[in-house]
Formats: structure tokens, C-alpha cells, sequence
């Protein structure tokens, strides 16, 4: 097998990754604020159970996770397997990286100055206007390096699908590398890893940049 | 009478910071507050705008009321939506600013008047440059708060509280956050409000700039009013021993 065949039997996987890399993020950032509102409800009910969640999708493997949700269902109510495997993927990441970002919310709301709320109740603002004008905004400036870690770290967890042989680009590294005896189809990954991760370093600095016009 | 706060009652965990203090401002009055620290002068501040609920007690805005208490001595707050109509009455000045940092100084002046109060945006964008003109900011508009001075950021936040009209305005200790030489610039435009005769409640540590400021100065310590009265009156001849006591710190 050649390179450049190599290269385009993997540029499949490539979209495949970044299939899973957007779809969980465009999951989990906003269902991460929703559980970390729930996390700060006044339901002390709705807060342990929040908490519950959030201890487990930190306290276990992705890994194991996936296997959960995609096997869990013949497990637990002997549903035929298979049909499941992309969703089940997906529905994995984006669970478990929302509870990682509620909390990169929540250390970011719990930083806002007791002040900005005092501030927009005087002026009488209601509940949900002073956070979304007034609070949310300055949050998001305040947890962009926290959330671009979190963002590096599903560009590589994005290979832990391998675990439900989907074939995004690690799996087919493995493959391949296994078929032809060949050490590059690792380079290739890790190359293409390397690009993403240096193109999201490149967005969320620029963002912190335009954000970077009061303090 | 704008404010009328009666029989006040409050404790901070079994402390008792506010004991059965009642206070009445006038339309055109300008109130200071004295006291040393811990004596309930911010706490008092505070209840009247709503940002502590007082145990006991009535507070009233043009009449309304806002607080009520029953014969068992326990408070009711009016409805949320009504004690949130009441805030038209009134605006806070905090001694640490709270400006938006992420709006201009014009943004931090008008974005209340147009997303609460839903005014013109052509009229609250003319009386907010006309208020900056006051406050001798008006080539700041365009500015951050991070910007600008500690005295040009509450110069800011006095006239984002009065480009909500408010019919009484309160000060928290506006200068205690200042060095000494931006004091000065805060209390000029204080006591300009004075003279167009807005009605103003100064919590302070000022003392000269209270006496020359005030219809009225209320020195508080303990949790209760000591004595009140007539600026020259207290400043000049206290007739409480703690009054004196207190007056004394601050002669040099």
C-alpha cells in the first residue's frame, strides 16, 4: 500500500473524528450549562442528584463509558445490539464532557463578584437578564483557558471510539498499520492529531484576543 | 416624604446590627449617615434598596409600601413584581462601583434605561451624554471602566444611577474606595447634586464634607441613631457623650 492510498483510506477516519469532535461539542457546551444551573439549583434534591451524575462521568473512564451505553441496553434489557454505534458514541462524549465543562461554568460563576449582581438588582434587572447580560458574558471571558483544555483533550479522547470499533482515524491507524506491517499509519495520526489541536490552540487564542477589550 | 423606614430591626446571626432604627427623607433632603465602623450604616443603606431583608419593620417608597410587619413582629415584602416596580424610586452609588466591565461607559449608563425601564433609545441616549457632561466624562463614553481612575469609574456609576431618574438617590461610602486626591472629584459632583436639590442619603466618613453637604446628618453607632439633627448642630455642638467621642477621632 502506498502513501498516498494510506493517506486517502485514513482521510475518511479524519472526517469521521472530526464528526465526533463537533457533534460533542456542540452537545455538551450547552447541556453543560444546563446541568451546571441544576447544579446550582435551590432543590437540594435536584443539586445531589446533579452531583451524583457529575462524580460518576469524572470518576470512570470514557472508555468504559462507551461500552455502557452501547452495550448496556442488551445487558440490562437484551435489545438486539448494533444500529446504536454512532449514537452511542456521541451520546457518550457529549454526557461526560458536559459534566467537565458544568463545572468549568460553575468555577467561573462562582468567580463573578458578588458586586455585578448586586450592581444589576439595584438597577432592576430581572434574574435572567442580569445573567445573560451581565454575568454569562464576563463568564465566558473567564473560563476560555479552562474550556480550551477541555476542548485539546476531546481532540484526542475523540480516538477512544476505537473501544466501539468505529472507525475514525485511530482505529483505522491500528487497522492498517496491522495489515501492512507499517509504523506509518501511527504518524499519520498522530500528524493529523497534532494540525487539530494546534488549529483549536490557534481559534481559542484568537477569541481570547477579541475578548480582550475590557478586563 | 419619598422614604419613610420605621422601626427597623435587623441581626446578622444572632447580632443584632439594626435595632428598631427609623428614618424619614424628605423630597429635596440630603441625609448623611455617620458612624464608626459596624454600626449599621451600610446594613441600614442596604435594607432600604432590598439587598438585605430587614427581620421587622416598615419601608415605604411615596407611600408604598414595601415592607410590612404584622402583629407578631414578622416582616412581609411586597410581591416580587411590586417590590421591583418600587426600584424606580430610588438608585445606589457602591463604594466599590460595580461598574460593567465588559460595557462602555456609555453601555453602563443606558443599557438599564433602555432594557428595564424599555425608554427611547434617542432620549436615554441624550440624557445619558447630558449626565456624562455633568460628570465631566463625556469624552469617556467610548471608554472601559478599566480605562479610567477609581474617581472617573464612580463618576460613571452616579450617572448610571441617575439616568434611571430615580426620585431618591443612596451612597455607600462613594469615596472609600479612592485615594485621598480622587475624593475630591466625587464629593464636587455630590455636592452639585445637592445644590439642583436631589434627594440623597450619603453614607460617609467625610466628616467636613458632610457638614457642608447635609439638611440633615444622623450619626448612628450600635445598631441605633444616637442623635440627628441640623449639620452645625451636631458637628458643632453634639449633645451626646458617644457623639463627641466620635466627632473627636476625626479632629486634627
Amino acid at each position: 500500500m502506498t502513501f498516498s492510498t494510506m493517506l486517502s483510506t485514513m482521510a475518511a477516519g479524519m472526517l469521521r473524528t472530526c464528526g465526533i469532535f463537533f457533534l460533542t461539542l456542540l452537545g455538551s457546551l450547552p447541556l453543560g450549562m444546563v446541568v451546571c444551573l441544576l447544579r446550582k439549583s435551590k432543590h437540594a434534591l435536584v443539586r445531589t442528584i446533579v452531583k451524583i451524575y457529575i462524580s460518576i462521568m469524572r470518576g470512570t473512564p470514557l472508555m468504559l463509558q462507551l461500552l455502557v451505553w452501547y452495550f448496556g441496553p442488551y445487558y440490562l434489557f437484551r435489545l438486539p445490539i448494533g444500529g446504536w454505534r454512532f449514537p452511542a458514541i456521541i451520546f457518550g462524549f457529549v454526557v461526560n464532557y458536559a459534566a467537565y465543562f458544568a463545572e468549568i461554568y460553575r468555577s467561573g460563576i462562582d468567580s463573578m463578584p458578588v458586586g455585578q449582581y448586586e450592581a444589576a438588582e439595584v438597577l432592576g434587572y430581572t434574574k435572567g437578564r442580569t445573567f445573560f447580560r451581565i454575568i454569562l458574558p464576563q463568564v465566558v471571558k473567564r473560563i476560555l483557558p479552562a474550556v480550551t483544555n477541555e476542548v485539546i483533550t476531546l481532540v484526542k479522547d475523540t480516538s477512544l471510539a476505537f473501544t466501539l470499533a468505529y472507525s475514525e482515524v485511530f482505529s483505522l491507524a491500528k487497522q492498517i498499520s496491522a495489515s501492512q506491517t507499517s509504523f506509518v499509519p501511527f504518524v499519520i495520526a498522530g500528524v493529523f492529531y497534532y494540525i487539530a489541536n494546534y488549529a483549536v490552540a490557534f481559534a481559542m487564542e484568537r477569541i481570547e484576543k477579541a475578548l480582550n477589550y475590557y478586563r | 416624604m419619598i422614604l419613610e423606614m420605621k422601626n427597623i430591626q435587623k441581626s446578622f446571626g444572632g447580632v443584632r446590627v439594626l435595632r428598631d432604627i427609623s428614618v424619614c427623607v424628605d423630597q429635596g433632603e440630603v441625609v448623611s449617615i455617620i458612624g464608626p465602623s459596624g454600626s449599621g450604616k451600610s446594613t441600614l443603606l442596604r435594607c432600604a434598596t432590598f439587598l438585605e431583608t430587614v427581620d421587622s419593620g416598615e419601608i415605604r417608597y411615596e407611600g408604598e409600601p414595601a415592607v410590612t410587619t404584622d402583629e407578631y413582629g414578622n416582616a412581609h415584602y411586597a410581591a416580587p413584581d411590586a417590590l421591583r416596580a418600587l426600584k424606580r424610586y430610588y438608585g445606589l452609588v457602591f463604594q466599590q462601583f460595580n461598574l460593567f466591565p465588559h460595557y462602555t461607559v456609555l453601555k453602563n449608563v443606558t443599557d438599564a434605561p433602555l432594557t428595564v425601564q424599555k425608554r427611547d433609545k434617542a432620549e436615554v441616549h441624550g440624557t445619558a451624554m447630558e449626565l456624562l457632561r455633568k460628570m465631566g466624562l463625556e469624552d469617556k463614553a467610548s471608554s472601559y471602566p478599566y480605562q479610567l481612575s477609581g474617581g472617573q469609574q464612580q463618576r460613571v456609576a452616579i450617572a448610571r444611577a441617575l439616568a434611571m431618574r430615580p426620585e431618591i438617590l443612596f451612597f455607600d461610602e462613594p469615596t472609600s474606595a479612592l485615594d485621598p486626591e480622587l475624593t475630591g472629584e466625587v464629593l464636587k459632583v455630590i455636592k452639585q447634586l445637592a445644590v439642583e436639590k436631589m434627594t440623597m442619603v450619603i453614607v460617609t466618613h467625610e466628616m467636613p464634607f458632610a457638614r457642608a453637604v447635609s439638611d440633615r446628618v444622623v450619626f448612628m453607632d450600635g445598631g441605633v441613631i444616637v442623635e440627628q439633627g441640623d449639620p452645625e448642630a451636631v458637628f458643632g455642638a453634639p449633645q451626646q457623650a458617644r457623639t463627641k467621642q466620635f466627632l473627636q477621632t476625626y479632629q486634627r
